[in-house]
């Protein structure tokens, strides 16, 4: 009896692990928004940030009476599913998000999830914004997909040009995870630096996702003493500890990446070597972020005992639908109406100071708007902190 | 070649010390731990938090670490691989349950812990540098010193004291050791909660290297197999030796084929394949088991 009721208990929390619903106990209609990424495993950092944010959202909305859309006032509700990174899993998400009748889906977070999704999501009218970066999931015919970050094919350049310029960066390296992205955002980095006329002096190096001793990897690509080290599509569990391997290894040169990160775990995993490492942020930064993006931190803070800085990116997503809902009630049922609205839809960033703006870019990179414009701010990572180094956009 | 030599030895030995536990898990109890990972993950988080966030001497962390994870062995074995062995007759049952209790221990840490990787200070600082051709932090010289000791210290427990000559009697033949006295249920608990000890140990020691996420349980325990694999489950020298010829391989497939990706571990698992078609019971297992 004793141990099935331990058998249960165990069901019972991997159950609720793998299905995760934020409970609403209001009497306000509920507007249902999905999130389908990884929240288990080594990437698990990706998605829960996706995940807690939009939760973190949701419940502020909510104890403030809620988003009024076409004059009804609804509580969001986020339905969460974990992926675990397999696209399999990814698919079983979405078909779960279309059985619930949601329309609007945040993620997944890589880009083989992000591609199996497609049918599923096209088929049942359900627009998706995944933070993967694949150029068919936002060029026609697609249409469904939005673009939620800024992809590394936009950033690699505009780093790559600032410290050639800035820094007289000559040469440079790659290393990259031995999967999709990471390998797919190096292959991008590698034509980007080949194009502004960078020596690109190690390319070819890859390690394991399970790495957690980068010594051995790193000293090969050190022996060819590029300026500038890249860490293509770096998780924020491996930054801190290539980083400290590099260093210890004698390297002197910047390191960079165009993924985002976290300064507590770099200041945790690498303290002072992390110092001068590049990557690419939200509006995060003291100079950047307004009064409504230091609550929302200071929310998030309380609700889950500390805060990450990718969700300084990561919170847009669910803002962008809302809002965008709120232009048009139409596409609370009606992707079609939505899409339509996203050509014309501006509204203010209140999640920046100065007068920034909501809308949707991507016309030179797709051909048509199908992503949030996100800042893009380049961060540098100083004595415990991110300082911004450049603020561009992208279109 | 004196970095690839140095890399090999230092890779090794924390890969032994992983191996171990598992290994003497399997030899007392015929159970294959899926949770081993989970279990060096958990000794990481508390030497975290001891260490990293509260400031305590690291000796006192790694201490708790050990302290922590004996006693989840110990419950563990207790609560639920004993009542398992005893009513089911299927091997299986205990396989599926490690599983469980992976899955169960990777919420718990995310519950308890979060999703962030997690580092600590370095325990000691500097580099020690011959002429660019050997680099190697001297964390991880010390880091792989008390590994080695650690194993040497385990040897000697198993070799010399009546605690050890128990589990080893306990490992040779279950039934012949309990007629001749030894109370089985005791020792395999003991057994549990040192291999589990272990798994704490090594993640106390490693979290200063190599920091601490709740995804690295899983792969660690892939790792720990492939180890065992090699050197013969249930056999502690062949853990000892599977650790260090994986730490071998490793790293001279990484500085010799760097150019070529990511191939060092495809050759690696292509080589372990055809190891174990000649020698399906690894280096130092006997084939009758």
């Amino acid at each position: 009896m004793y141990r099935r009721t331990i058998l249960k208990s165990t069901i019972a929390a991997v159950a609720l692990s793998a299905f995760h619903t934020t409970p609403i106990f209001a009497e306000n209609p509920t507007l249902k928004i999905g999130f389908v990424g990884v929240t288990s495993g080594p990437a698990a950092a990706w998605g829960i940030s996706n995940q807690r944010s939009m939760e973190t959202r949701a419940a502020w909305i909510n104890e403030t009476g809620g988003v009024t859309i076409g004059g009804t006032t609804y509580d969001v509700e986020i339905v969460s599913f974990d992926d675990q990174k397999d696209p399999k899993r990814a698919i079983a998400g979405m078909e779960k998000m279309a059985q619930e009748g949601i329309h609007y889906v945040v993620g997944p977070n890589v880009d083989d999830g992000a591609a199996a999704v497609r049918p599923v999501a096209e088929a049942n009218g359900i627009m998706y914004f995944p933070y993967a970066f694949p150029k068919e999931l936002y060029t026609a015919p697609a249409s469904n997909a939005v673009l939620g970050m800024v992809a590394n094919y936009q950033s690699g350049p505009a780093i790559y040009k600032y410290l050639m310029e800035s820094k007289g960066v000559k040469t440079v390296a790659f290393v990259a995870a031995n999967e999709s992205d990471p390998l797919s955002q190096r292959d991008g980095g590698i034509a980007a630096a080949e194009a502004l006329g960078l020596d690109v002096v190690s390319a070819n190096v890859t390690y394991q996702v399970d790495t957690t001793d980068f010594t051995p990897v790193l000293t090969p690509v050190m022996r060819t003493r590029p300026d500038l080290l890249v860490l293509s599509g770096v998780s924020p569990a491996n930054a801190p500890q290539l980083i400290r391997s590099a260093r210890e290894l004698g390297f002197q040169g910047l390191i960079s990446t165009e993924t985002a990160q976290d300064a507590g775990v770099l200041a945790e995993g690498a303290g002072d070597l992390a110092n001068g490492f590049i990557s690419v942020g939200g509006a995060s930064t003291a100079e950047l972020a307004s009064p409504m993006m230091n609550e929302f931190v200071q929310r998030y803070t309380d609700m889950f005992g500390e805060y990450n800085d990718e969700s300084n990116t990561k919170v847009y997503a669910l803002e962008y639908i809302l809002e965008t809902l709120k232009a048009d009630p139409a596409g609370i049922m009606d992707v079609e109406a939505f899409k339509a609205t996203m050509d014309t839809f501006e509204a203010p960033n209140p999640y920046m100071k100065g007068d920034a703006k909501l809308r949707y870019v991507g016309s030179s990179s797709f051909g048509q708007k199908r992503q949030l414009a996100v800042p893009l701010v380049v961060n540098v990572y100083q004595d415990g902190a991110f300082e911004t180094l450049f603020v561009a956009e992208v279109d | 070649m004196e970095q690839i030599i140095a890399n090999g030895v230092y890779l090794g030995s924390q890969y032994a010390m992983i191996a171990l536990g598992l290994t003497l898990i399997f030899a007392l109890m015929n159970v294959l731990n899926f949770a081993h990972g989970q279990m060096y993950v958990i000794g990481g988080f508390v030497t975290y938090t001891i260490y990293g966030q509260w400031g305590l001497p690291f000796i006192v962390a790694l201490a708790m670490s050990c302290v922590t994870l004996a006693i989840l062995g110990a419950l563990i074995e207790k609560l639920l691989f004993a009542p398992v062995i005893k009513g089911s007759a299927r091997e299986e049952s205990t396989m599926l349950l490690a599983a469980g209790i992976a899955f169960l221990l990777d919420a718990l840490i995310l519950l308890i812990f979060g999703e962030k990787q997690r580092g600590v200070p370095k325990i000691v600082n500097g580099v020690f540098n011959y002429d660019f051709r050997l680099i190697m932090p001297y964390d991880r010289i010390l880091v792989c010193a008390l590994a080695v000791l650690s194993v040497v210290s385990f040897i000697a427990l198993m070799q010399y004291t009546k605690t050890g000559r128990a589990l080893r009697a306990l490992a040779q033949d279950r039934v012949a050791a309990q007629l001749m006295g030894v109370n089985v249920d005791r020792y395999s608990m003991i057994g549990f909660a040192l291999g589990a000890l272990l798994a704490g140990l090594v993640g106390g020691l490693l979290v200063t290297i190599t920091g601490v996420n709740l995804g690295m349980g899983g792969p660690t325990s892939i790792k720990a197999f492939m180890m065992v694999m090699i050197g013969g489950a249930g056999v502690i020298s062949g853990a000892i030796w599977g650790g260090i010829i994986l730490g071998f391989m490793e790293a001279i497939g990484l500085a010799v084929l760097s150019q070529y990706g990511d191939i060092t571990y495809l050759l690696i698992f292509v080589s372990l394949m055809i190891f174990l078609a000649i020698r399906p019971q690894g280096l130092m297992g006997k084939p009758w088991g």
